[in-house]
């Protein structure tokens, strides 16, 4: 029986815990956070089973469940995962823990609520990552919105208000122009078939000409393109990210973000084929990524905001994964998958390091610290690790998603990957730079010479995520195979008849010392 | 034509009946029976009984049109027609009425003004919102609404001690008798072109003049006027926030909901009947209107920092909202305004509910301020009213977006793009201030301690408003399937 609905006490697991939290009074502070805790680790050891039990051999959805829910509309409870949900669903529940482990000291008021909204949020953004119904998934879409407002306007920093609301409007104004693109589909599928449904599966039957499909990508576009953000629909994530508390920017950045790029993935690309690999697009969504690769990292070079400089990085890191997701390819699109998780990993953990710091010095001006690695050594390992990570060293995992992106750039057009490599260059300098400045050299700062390292809770709250960049930096040989159907799948759709071009032209030409094959287990070609 | 009154006539007519009556009793016991004014609420008795009668009543007429498998009983020779659609917005009086008496007793009681017509007012109002629902003859709409009217503007100078309350009830009279005179002034023209007060007679000979005759224009614009006051749309909304925030809070949520339904009802019935021919001349009027509505009723909404003129705005904003179901006009459309009206029956009244709770001896508590901390010191309410601001502002689950939806809905299958567009940023705009009064009741720090005034009633009616409101929002199926019954066919 469980295996049914496996999928269901996933999503509904933190819901749940949420209401009996709700029950708990509010001043016994100790048991609201033990259960939330609880709550959360029982949701990640509940999603364990999907992966045991996920058949990566097969193409198509897995554990799928459907219920009919509102037959008026046709809208239905489906969900199901392939492989890229899998890997976001499980970042979603080993991040969702570890942000929740992260506030038991950072978050004194408020606790029911403060716990209350992450557990909605979490149940919110595992719905966004499972639903296969594009009603379904607006739904969830829009219900996080408002336990991140009030993560980020309550519990936030001096100017929560302002990022709040504006990450609130920001968000909502894309996507309820994307819901009229989703109507539009609605309507065109009713006008072909006859029935009226919202079923992913379904309206990718749709035979739709190339103009209307541009319209529609358009609209699809703003929603995902603000929520990614991509440049110029950034402005909200540096206000969001430097008011939000630790727990949030780490949610934020690590999952909340990736709702964008796999909407690109799992909605732009399969239901618009034709508008996907339209020249006009393609040029404009890999232009904007590139720049905001670049931009986002200029720009981080300059911040003397420690949180700010990450946030920044976000926009850098997101670039590349919106640009391998546009090369149209199966190395592109696998790597910005993997970049994704690559991503939620080591940017959640320069969030975390930051919080530390800030929950012991309550700043986080750059110019405040140096020389920490003197008083703080287990804590400049892990911040080490963490940049490292981040930065793209090879045996940690950015290297992987960063390598395979720019290959699968490379494949789509040189100058791309010319200007997207440059976006590695300047990561590595802000994030060194940002090193050398504060862990480096003497300790300058009298205020910094008795800071206590890392606890063990810290620890406990870090040494995960460190196994799991070094994990996917030295083997990523499974990950690469869990994406390689639905990747394939994604790729066929938008050009057909790619993978036989690809096997006659290697069958004509001896594989040379080309790039392909030589990226860190590239399989299955 | 043989029977002068028959027995259709008089079963389509048994829930005015009803609401007459209840309404005369009550005026009757409260000089009679109940002298002693704390003794006065047991006058809500006679609202539920004669409510319940009412409900009877439109059970019946419902389950005879499912049982005969007809659409629509013709009454007194086609002056009233009972059909899904009004059945379906009586329904909606008959909630309204019910939770907005419930939970008066209090309220007035705190203003020191509660007195027992008060009762048989929003009874003899109901009496004219049906007439508004059901009727199809000019004459009869007419009457209906000036009887609707008329309780109107002495309940909302119903404070008579206070200025704001006189000078709101002023100003809705004044105004209101204005557009009365350009509506009547309208429908004699209507009965000028076709010699008949029958809506599907004057639909026949509209729909037989040429396209642009200056006369069905005429018609128009002015029964347009008098039609679009009703429900404040721009650029006749102006008594709206001034008649909202003087008005008793009770009231002013009654006037917020069931006043505008009647009058949605009423336009629905004008422009989808004797005006449908015409359409190609008031779409784009109506559009235009729309648009203006929405556009002023968010924009003037940002600023206020009472709760009644802010609510006030928004509901403005909703009419814009209502309106475009009325321009995509198709099923969807007509479907949309009825699953519109009814969510916004619960979430309005619901938001209006929490305002009432918010007065308190010595407290008049409409502002922001009074919001202030509200999370800290009876999070139930905080949360209900969370849970109806989400609503109005639109944001799943919650009943408002599927209200929202359905408008959004129509506007892409009649492709109207650009209203669809519109439609959707003010979304994002009307947000914004729903989310300061949020703001207030979660962020800011508490300022007021003195307890929320509560009452049986109230906690009933905020229950029942704000568990519909998630229904609605979560499970909509069965109540997509009522709205289903709304159509006019």
């Amino acid at each position: 029986m469980m295996n049914d609905h496996l999928l269901s006490l996933v999503l509904f697991t933190p819901l749940a815990g949420l209401v009996v939290l709700l029950f708990i009074p509010s001043s016994q502070k100790g048991a609201i956070k033990v259960w939330a805790n609880l709550v959360a680790f029982a949701g990640f050891l509940i999603s364990l089973p999907l992966v045991s039990r996920f058949d990566k051999g097969v193409s198509g959805f897995q554990f799928v469940e459907r219920a009919n829910w509102i037959p008026s509309l046709g809208a239905q409870y489906l969900i199901g995962i392939d492989g890229i949900s899998l890997l976001l669903i499980m970042l979603t529940t080993v991040i969702g823990f570890i942000a929740i482990l992260s506030s038991w000291n950072a978050v004194q008021d408020r606790l029911k609520e403060y716990y209350c909204m992450f557990l909605l949020l979490q149940t919110g953004m595992l719905g966004v990552f499972m639903a296969l119904d594009f009603f379904l998934f607006y739904v969830f879409w829009e219900l996080v919105l408002v336990p991140m407002y009030f993560i980020i306007g309550v519990w936030g920093g001096p100017r929560k208000l302002y990022a709040a609301i504006k990450f609130f409007l920001y968000t909502l104004a894309g996507s309820v122009l994307m819901l009229l693109g989703i109507l539009t589909l609605y309507f065109q599928y009713a006008a072909q078939f006859g029935t009226h449904t919202f079923e992913i599966a379904e309206l990718m039957k749709l035979n739709l000409p190339l103009g209307l499909q541009q319209w529609v990508f358009w609209a699809f576009f703003l929603g995902f393109a603000i929520k990614v953000p991509m440049f110029p629909f950034h402005t909200w994530l540096p206000d969001a990210h430097v008011e939000a508390p630790t727990a949030g920017s780490v949610i934020l950045a690590s999952v909340l973000l990736k709702m964008g790029t796999y909407g690109f993935i799992r909605f732009s690309l399969p239901l618009l084929p034709k508008a996907s690999v339209d020249q006009t697009i393609v040029q404009v969504l890999a232009v904007l990524s590139i720049i905001g690769i670049i931009y986002g990292a200029l720009v981080s070079l300059m911040q003397r905001d420690w949180k700010k400089l990450v946030a920044y990085s976000s926009v850098s890191h997101l670039g590349f994964c919106t640009l391998g997701i546009f090369a149209l390819n199966p190395n592109g699109l696998a790597g910005s998958v993997i970049q994704q998780i690559n991503h939620g990993i080591s940017t959640g953990m320069l969030f975390l390091i930051i919080g530390v710091i800030y929950e012991r010095r309550h700043t986080r001006e750059i110019s405040e610290y140096g020389g920490l690695a003197h008083v703080m050594p287990k804590y400049a390992v892990v911040f080490a690790i963490a940049m490292l990570s981040s930065a793209g060293l090879p045996l940690l995992n950015g290297f992987v998603g960063e390598f395979t992106i720019l290959q699968g750039a490379f494949e789509a057009s040189h100058v791309w990957a010319a200007f997207a490599v440059t976006g590695v260059v300047f990561g590595a300098a802000y994030l060194l730079w940002l090193y050398q400045r504060t862990m480096l050299g003497q300790v300058t700062n009298g205020k910094n010479l008795l800071l206590p390292d890392l606890s063990v809770r810290e620890m406990a709250i870090f040494l995960p995520l460190i196994a799991w960049a070094i994990w996917i930096g030295v083997y990523p040989k499974p990950y690469f195979e869990l994406l390689e159907k639905p990747v394939q799948q994604i790729v066929e759709r938008v050009r057909p008849g790619y993978y036989g071009a690809q096997a006659a032209t290697r069958h004509s030409t001896p594989p040379g010392p080309g790039v392909r094959g030589r990226g860190p287990g590239v399989s299955g070609q | 034509m043989s029977q002068f009154y028959t027995s259709t006539d008089h079963f389509v007519l048994v829930p005015a009946i009803m609401l007459a009556l209840f309404g005369c009793a009550i005026l009757l016991f409260d000089f009679l029976v109940f002298p002693d004014p704390r003794q006065r609420k047991y006058l809500l008795f006679f609202v539920i009984l004669g409510e319940g009668f009412t409900g009877y009543g439109l059970w019946k007429q419902q389950a005879n049109l499912m049982e005969n498998g007809i659409n629509q009983l013709v009454a007194f020779q086609g002056a009233l027609t009972m059909d899904g659609f009004a059945i379906f917005f009586n329904w909606i009086f008959v909630a309204a009425t019910v939770i907005v008496a419930i939970v008066s007793y209090k309220y007035l009681e705190i203003e020191g003004e509660h007195h027992g017509e008060y009762y048989g007012l929003l009874m003899f109002a109901q009496c004219g919102m049906f007439f508004l629902a059901a009727g199809t003859d000019l004459v009869t709409l007419f009457i209906g609404l000036e009887l609707m009217a008329l309780c109107f503007y002495v309940m909302v100078g119903f404070l008579r001690t206070e200025k704001r309350s006189n000078e709101a009830a002023m100003k809705y009279l004044l105004l209101g008798a204005f557009s009365s005179g350009f509506l009547a002034y309208g429908f004699s023209v209507m009965y000028g072109i076709s010699g008949s007060t029958k809506l599907d007679r004057i639909a026949a000979a509209i729909a037989a003049r040429p396209p642009m005759d200056p006369m069905v224009l005429l018609a128009l614009a002015t029964t347009s006027v008098g039609l679009l006051f009703k429900i404040s749309a721009v650029p006749f909304h102006m008594w709206a926030p001034d008649a909202y925030e003087g008005a008793p809070t009770t009231v002013t949520a009654y006037l917020s909901v069931a006043s505008k339904a009647a009058s949605i009802a009423f336009l629905v019935r004008i422009f989808l009947g004797p005006l449908a021919s015409v359409r190609d001349a008031w779409e784009p009027i109506l559009s235009f209107v729309a648009v203006a509505t929405m556009t002023v009723g968010n924009l003037a909404a940002i600023n206020q920092n009472n709760i009644k003129r802010l609510l006030a705005y928004s509901s403005i904003s909703h009419a814009g909202y209502m309106l475009l179901g009325l321009i995509a006009g198709n099923a969807t459309g007509i479907k949309g305004i009825a699953v519109y009206v009814m969510v916004y029956t619960f979430m309005n009244l619901g938001a209006f509910l929490v305002v009432i709770a918010l007065r308190r001896k010595g407290i008049i508590g409409e502002d922001l301020d009074d919001m202030a901390g509200l999370m800290q010191k009876s999070p139930g309410y905080a949360l209900l009213m969370l849970v109806f601001l989400l609503s109005l502002a639109g944001i799943p689950p919650t009943a408002g977006f599927l209200g929202k939806y359905y408008i959004f809905l129509s506007l892409v299958e009649t492709k109207h793009y650009v209203l669809a567009v519109i439609a959707t940023l003010y979304v994002a705009v009307a947000i914004y201030y729903y989310f300061r009064i949020v703001r207030a009741i979660f962020v800011r720090d508490l300022t007021e301690k003195a307890p929320l005034s509560t009452s049986f009633g109230l906690r009933v009616a905020l229950g029942v408003s704000g568990i519909l409101t998630l229904a609605i929002g979560i499970y909509p199926e069965p109540f997509l399937r009522l709205a289903q019954t709304s159509l006019l066919r």
